[in-house]
């Protein structure tokens, strides 16, 4: 079963699979990249102000409910094969988990710590920046975390219309009838998950501060 | 020096926090706003530095308005220690008390030396500064919390119940180091709580606050308890004021001697016979027994809170807390001296009073 | 929206297709996922097989577990069963979690009074802990029957029913309307199970709300 997954055949050329998982690695980087810079400041922002949580919570869900497949369609109508739909329909995915995750995090800041940030004399800029956010980053990881999943596994679709990534393996070995391609698909794309979760797992142990990971002893109960 | 001038908050459901507040707060003390919650007490400190502006009324630090400071500027000029200490979880100890300098730009190892200086200073292992503020105790974050406070040596200290989330043996044991800081540091001080006992311990002036925001006193410690200037004054530093007053009042206590024995003695017991040991300091009373015994630990009847020559208080609950009526009387180094009796204690009260000692 | 009218049984029945292959695995995963969610709750080694379990079921991408699903159960690319097995799958996955966190929240003084009284371990959890973990496991609920309702359309890409089929149709012969219509009905659809679900837990949990 795992035969076409270890012939060597398949791992060399322009459609080999290290392209596909280059491919594949690309666009979940390039989504998680464009959705941080729209989600986090937005989510920071609303936490920050306390005003208008409802809009990123509704916002959030209904952007949930929509079926990437449809809005990978629909771009592709309206735009063209291409890249773009594609980033379209990923970066509307990885939003709502990123951006509700940040405005949770910023909420759940300790009030008390946030009063003694203004106590000590910090600026607005300086309580988010350098309070709110820094407590808040475990939250915002489990938002970002939780969309990288879901773009690495839904990034497969992109193959429908024609782009690259391992879902070519699944809608290759679909039409081909070949089911060791599809499975080697299936396969590669839950590694690949696994291994980016790993790694946005290290650089939240490198940049989240040690204060903030749970402890056995001392502090309030 | 912190001035009310007719300090107004007026809250926007309309509840009324703060109600014309005029009142003083002298450079260089301890000066503590009590009252049950919802007095307007925290409200009245926040406005200090504001953390909440006024309504209507002007509020001056060292004779400057405090409306005409830019807040952020205003408040690193201003100690802010809050219940719960409010560390951030994030940082190390150290930059946590570092914070204050560093945003007032010093540079960081300026900032780092006078913060590990700090943790010395209340009372800190330096070595507490590496950790984090969930590795700490209640009572250390509290610490923490105030060497925040000082790290930039303001000449202000705002003292939102700081002690209050913690239990009471440590709570004692921070108010007692609060007040050796302030006898260095000399610090204007305003420390809010709703513990009448923790006012009247720390306040060289206590505000009373009354639901509605009003201030029902203003005075001394032990005016508060002599002359009450109300019901809800009177019904608030509470029941047994009679008695607290003695905590305010030093007079001279005649000690008697006490008949004394020391373990594995043989000795007749025809008395209250107080049991010590080798440095003289009490272990225990022995009733009289018929004949001659050997003193060991079971015969002991356990003692009670012993006298150390200060206040008439003391003295009394000596005297009562004790088996045998004989409040025990030590020195500096726990050895005793002898014993004193309540009804000397009530003497000694009388003379006071006829003395003019006894605030009215 | 003209389409929807224009050619209105076909989308009443895809809606009804839709509905069925997202709620049945919904109430599937949901039934399975509350006693492993108790024994996630109770036991550390069941939270360290099933969390990370879980996770690494959810990083299968959707439709590669529908086109895998048949060779594994041995049944045909189209039947239905292809997208209600691994929709089931996800929701257990998600549930686990939910259904694990929302018990362990239940506070220990009340299973400790509720032991006291002399609950036996059943009835306490029937009466007590359950109810009591109900306002999470609905939020979780929730999520779950949302992204299903999203993720059905997945499976008209190898040909299966519901809303996707208007996708992949409407691909193939450059309609858009037809897209929409589609696109228009899954989100239709998930916020009203989605309202449908909140409104139950407010009626089922009178007490979550009393007191604010």
């Amino acid at each position: 079963m795992g035969g076409w997954l270890f012939d060597p055949a398949h791992w060399s050329g322009p459609t080999g699979i290290p392209v596909r998982l280059l491919e594949h690695l690309g666009y979940t980087l390039m989504t998680l990249l464009i959705a941080a810079v729209i989600a986090i400041p937005l989510g920071a922002f609303v936490g920050h102000t306390g005003k208008g949580g409802f809009v990123v919570v509704g916002l959030s869900n209904a952007l949930r409910a929509l079926p990437t497949t449809a809005v990978l369609i629909l771009v592709v109508l309206w735009a063209g094969l291409g890249d773009f739909p594609v980033y379209v329909a990923l970066v509307l995915l990885a939003i709502p988990p990123i951006m509700a995750g940040t405005y949770a995090g910023i909420r759940a800041v300790d009030p008390v710590t946030v009063d003694a940030a203004r106590g000590v004399g910090m600026r607005e800029s300086g309580v988010l920046l350098k309070v709110e956010i820094p407590n808040a980053l475990p939250l915002i990881y489990g938002g970002f975390r939780g969309a990288a999943l879901q773009v690495v596994a839904t990034a497969t679709i992109a193959a429908y219309t024609g782009a690259g990534g391992l879902g070519r393996l699944v809608f290759d070995g679909l039409a081909l009838q070949e089911f060791g391609q599809m499975l080697a698909g299936a396969v590669l794309v839950a590694l690949l998950a696994v291994l980016v979760d790993l790694g946005f797992a290290g650089l939240q142990r490198l940049t989240v501060s040690p204060g903030l990971r749970p402890v056995g002893t001392g502090g309030k109960t | 020096m912190i001035e009310f001038r007719a300090v107004t908050k007026r809250f926007e459901d309309g509840t009324i926090a703060v109600d014309e507040l005029d009142l003083t707060v002298e450079a260089g003390t301890i000066t503590v706003f009590v009252g049950p919650s919802g007095c307007g007490k925290t409200t009245s400190l926040r406005m200090v530095n504001r953390m909440i502006d006024p309504t209507s009324g002007t509020i001056l630090v060292d004779g400057k308005d405090v409306l005409t400071v830019d807040p952020p500027t205003l408040r690193r000029g201003i100690g802010y220690v809050i219940q719960q200490a409010g560390l951030f979880p994030h940082r190390t100890v150290l930059d946590n008390v570092a914070t204050v300098p560093l945003l007032s730009g010093w540079d960081r190892r300026k900032a780092r030396t006078r913060a590990a200086e700090l943790l010395e200073i209340v009372g800190l292992d330096p070595a507490f500064g590496k950790r984090y503020p969930a590795q700490l105790s209640g009572g250390q974050q509290q610490r923490v919390g105030v060497a925040r406070a000082l790290a930039a040596d303001p000449p202000v200290l705002l003292m939102d119940e700081p002690f209050s989330a913690v239990d009471p043996v440590v709570r004692e044991g921070l108010q007692d180091e609060l007040l050796r800081l302030q006898a260095e540091l000399d610090k204007t001080i305003v420390f809010v709580t709703h513990d009448i006992d923790e006012a009247l311990k720390l306040g060289e002036r206590v505000a009373v606050f009354q639901t509605g925001g009003h201030l029902a006193q203003y005075a001394k410690p032990a005016e508060l308890l002599s002359a009450p200037a109300n019901d809800f004054v009177a019904s608030f530093v509470g029941r047994d004021r009679g008695y607290r007053t003695l905590t305010f009042l030093h007079a001279d206590v005649p000690v008697h001697p006490v008949d004394t024995a020391k373990l594995g003695q043989r000795v007749a017991v025809t008395d209250w016979t107080l049991v010590v040991d080798d440095q003289d300091r009490p272990k225990g009373w022995l009733s009289g027994v018929d004949g001659e015994i050997e003193v060991s630990d079971q015969d002991l009847i356990a003692g009670g809170s012993l006298y150390d020559g200060s206040t008439l208080r003391g003295a009394l609950d000596a005297a009562l807390s004790s088996p045998s009526a004989l409040g025990v009387t030590v020195d500096d180094n726990g050895a005793v001296v002898g014993v004193v009796r309540a009804d000397d204690v009530i003497k000694a009260l009388a003379k006071a009073r006829a003395a003019g000692e006894v605030p009215k | 929206m003209t389409w929807i009218f224009e050619n209105w049984d076909r989308f009443w029945e895809v809606t009804g297709v839709h509905l069925r292959l997202s709620v049945v695995p919904v109430l599937i995963g949901f039934v399975l996922s509350i006693p492993l969610g108790w024994l996630a709750s109770r036991s550390a080694t069941a939270r360290a097989i099933l969390f990370p379990l879980a996770n690494i079921l959810f990083t299968i991408p959707s439709i590669a577990l529908i086109v895998i699903t048949p060779v594994l159960i041995g049944v045909k690319i189209l039947d239905e069963i292809n997208v209600i097995v691994p929709l089931t799958i996800y929701t257990i996955a998600l549930m686990v979690r939910s259904v694990a966190d929302a018990l362990s929240a239940v506070p220990g003084h009340v299973t400790a009074a509720a032991n006291a009284m002399g609950f036996r371990p059943l009835r306490r959890f029937l009466t007590v802990d359950f109810p009591l973990a109900l306002p999470v496991t609905i939020a979780g609920l929730r999520v779950a029957t949302v992204s299903n309702i999203s993720m059905v359309s997945v499976g008209a890409l190898v040909g299966l029913g519901g809303y996707g089929q208007l996708f992949t149709e409407g691909y193939q012969t450059d309609n858009t309307a037809k897209v929409f219509a589609g696109l228009i009905g899954t989100v239709v659809l998930a916020v009203l199970a989605d309202g449908l679900l909140l409104l139950l837990g407010r009626v089922l949990t009178p007490w979550a709300r009393a007191g604010r």
